[in-house]
């Protein structure tokens, strides 16, 4: 307001030393003051957005990058150990231990277990270790193969053929009171180590 | 009346003054019908927006719902189905036309100056047309869109020290769950559409502010210092309004576009949704959709040594090098009969997309998973064979050899098709292979036991045309003696009595 003001009280040019000519207008009548005045509002609202939006960022940038760092995993039962004879290879199914309420269908997961000797067993991830399609076992010529690149694996989750790098992802298994247990969560993949 | 409506909203809009220029600025009169096929592709992206929209409003973007609300839009809203279809449909018509148009832009080297940032917008379009493809699968959340999320982390976790994190970043969890559906859904309902809208509009403006590019004529070149100045004098000479001369030709062609997406959407109803999303019915087999084809056809030919390498480079270079076309060579000559290099490397990029497409539709990589049970035996290798052959053939089925090996055409296409292998390998090369496998085949030395190895064999020598000669080594005038070792698995000679 006082800077209009002053412009229209006709500050001459020549007035005051260090004037520049003003921007709007060519009037040249505003002082280093007036200057100052106006960047010092400029740096006010900036800290004020700065502030307000580093506050404002936490959530967002919580939400957008949160699940960068998830990683877990808990134990959850596979059923009765006797279920799984030795010698065999067997399908099972599981809760994800950590599924969360809006997962549905898709918090189901599946497994190969394969119980070596009696209290002996592996569990395979039924993902690929190429790029994570589901392999399918197949007792006859104890191999598992997979449905998309023909990758094929033995019976204790070794590569056999084709493009996988390594061999299936195992999860670790304990027996508990007769059940067989294993601890699952993410979605097995080659930057894990199991 | 209407003037005076008109002029009162235009003293206050200037609407008419926006507008108008839209309409009467000056295009080649030459242009004809190369011209086409941007307009369509803007069609196809209104289509886009004004299904979506409706989608949105009756689809339940929530993995416990969303297969659900899908078979209830395809069964029970009234024509929910046509609207799926229509979507379906006019985002693979989308895709199609957005690469006519860009190999159009590219043989014409219509993106030298000054229309070098037109064709960088376009780049950006297109990869933000191809994300709302693939994230618009998702959308449909069934066991393709699972297991194809599945190889998409799979890929990301293949990325140096951050590929967890990615990961994570793009499954929204550590699982493919609820809030992969909900990323996803805000990608394509929000992010992408608005980049899309916004990138749509610099496109646009870029053209009006660059002028519709004329036909390139050999010996025209386009000379930056003077470019601009001649090309506003050609077009206030020789130059035609857009309305209607040339709008009137993107009309007939948005037209016949519409006309065959509603036909084909009507005929050909909606893309899925394929199976249940549920992870353990692991009896899936996922494909992409189609402008994801030839990718998958990419990575599965790709030798396994060096795809990580490949998948994580490729597309920065892919990016790079669309982005660079305009940089690497914006001035001279725009005909393709001066740019022979330039034809040979769109033809052979379109050749190669082509291939690797059918490659992806076909996938004679993958085994075929139940061919060994659901498949005959052709008659004609069992007829007149010893019992010990038959239980070869036996054993070729039940070891799900099948899966990888077709016999009379049938069966996988992993491995070599077997029905002549006898002529080309001898029973001692057939046992190695059988035993020991090679880098595609696994080594059934410890799968089978040596009576099921002794039939299989003794079936294997059988497959052969019958007035062939057996395989045998080179320069061997005899079946070469049979070695055994003490404890050795017995190796059949052919056909011949134990
Ligand atoms: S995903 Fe299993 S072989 Fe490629």
């Amino acid at each position: 307001m006082s800077e209009r003001s002053e412009h229209r009280a006709g500050e001459s040019p020549a007035s005051g030393g260090g004037t520049k000519p003003c921007v709007n207008c060519g009037c040249a009548g505003k002082s280093a003051k007036q200057d100052a005045r106006r960047g010092f509002m400029f740096r006010f609202g900036a800290a004020l957005l700065g502030v307000g939006g580093a506050i404002a960022a936490v959530p967002i940038l919580g939400t957008l990058l949160a699940p960068a760092r998830r990683q877990a995993s808990g134990w959850v039962s596979l059923g009765s150990a006797d279920a799984f004879p030795p010698g065999q290879t067997r399908f099972a199914t599981f809760l994800n231990p950590i599924r969360q309420p809006t997962d549905g269908d898709s918090a189901k997961t599946a497994c190969w277990v394969r119980c070596i000797s009696p209290g002996k067993y592996q569990v395979f991830a039924v993902n690929c270790a190429h790029l994570g399609c589901p392999v399918r076992w197949f007792a006859q010529s104890r191999l598992f193969l997979c449905p998309c690149h023909g990758g094929a694996y033995y019976e204790d989750g070794s590569r056999a053929a084709g493009p996988p790098p390594r061999g299936l992802f195992e999860y670790p298994w304990k027996i508990d009171g007769g059940n067989l247990l294993i601890e699952a969560g993410h979605l097995p993949g080659l930057e894990q180590t199991t | 009346m209407i003037g005076a409506a008109v002029d009162w909203v235009e003293a206050r809009t200037g609407a008419m003054a926006f507008i108008a220029p839209l309409l009467t600025h000056h295009v080649p009169r030459n242009a004809k019908w190369w011209y086409v096929f941007g307009s369509a592709t803007l069609m196809f992206f209104t289509i886009q927006i004004v299904t979506g929209v409706c989608l949105a409003m009756l689809y339940a973007p929530s993995a416990a719902e969303a297969w659900e609300s899908l078979r209830y839009i395809d069964e029970q809203v009234p024509f929910g189905w046509m609207l799926r279809a229509l979507h379906g449909w006019s985002s693979n018509a989308m895709v199609v036309m957005m690469a006519i148009h860009m190999l159009q832009v590219f043989l014409h080297a219509s993106y030298k100056f000054p229309r070098e940032l037109n064709w960088v917008t376009g780049v950006f379009l297109l990869f933000t047309v191809l994300a709302l493809a693939f994230t618009g699968q998702v959308m449909r959340w069934d066991q393709d869109a699972y297991w194809g999320l599945g190889i998409g982390a799979s890929i990301a976790d293949r990325i140096p020290l951050i590929g967890n994190q990615v990961r994570g970043l793009l499954l929204g969890g550590p699982i493919i769950g609820g809030e992969t559906l909900s990323r996803f859904f805000a990608l394509h309902v929000f992010v992408l559409p608005g980049a899309a809208i916004g990138l749509v509009g610099l496109h646009l403006a870029l053209i009006m502010k660059n002028g519709i590019s004329e036909m390139p004529k050999p010996g025209a070149t386009v000379e930056p210092a003077t470019y601009r100045e001649e090309y506003e004098k050609r077009m206030a000479k020789d130059g035609v309004p857009f309305y209607p001369d040339a709008a009137q030709r993107d009309m007939v062609f948005c037209g016949a576009c519409l006309v065959l997406l509603v036909v084909l959407a009507a005929v050909y109803g909606p893309f899925g949704p394929g199976g249940q999303p549920d992870p353990t019915l692991i009896d899936a087999n996922p494909r992409p959709d189609y402008p994801f084809l030839w990718i998958f056809g990419a990575v599965s030919l790709l030798p396994p040594a060096s795809e990580t390498a490949v998948m994580l480079v490729a597309p920065l270079v892919g990016v790079l090098v669309l982005v660079a076309v305009p940089f690497l060579a914006n001035a001279g000559e725009r005909a393709p009969s001066r740019r022979p290099g330039m034809v040979l490397i769109a033809s052979l990029a379109v050749m190669a997309i082509a291939a690797l497409t059918w490659e992806g539709k076909t996938s004679p990589w993958s085994p075929v998973m139940n061919a060994w049970s659901a498949l005959p035996t052709p008659g004609h290798f069992l007829t007149g064979r010893t019992p010990l052959q038959v239980q070869g053939a036996n054993v070729f089925q039940f070891a799900q050899c099948r899966n990888c090996h077709a016999l009379d055409g049938l069966g996988g296409e992993r491995g070599p098709a077997l029905d002549a292998i006898a002529t080309r390998m001898t029973p001692d090369q057939l046992m190695r292979q059988i035993q020991q496998g090679d880098g595609n085949m696994p080594a059934f030395g410890r799968n089978l036991d040596s009576a099921q190895m002794t039939a299989l064999v003794s079936f294997l020598t059988t497959l052969k045309p019958e007035f062939e000669a057996p395989a045998r080594i080179p320069g061997a005038q005899l079946p070469l003696p049979v070695r055994r070792m003490p404890g050795e698995v017995a190796t059949p000679v052919a056909a011949g009595p134990q």
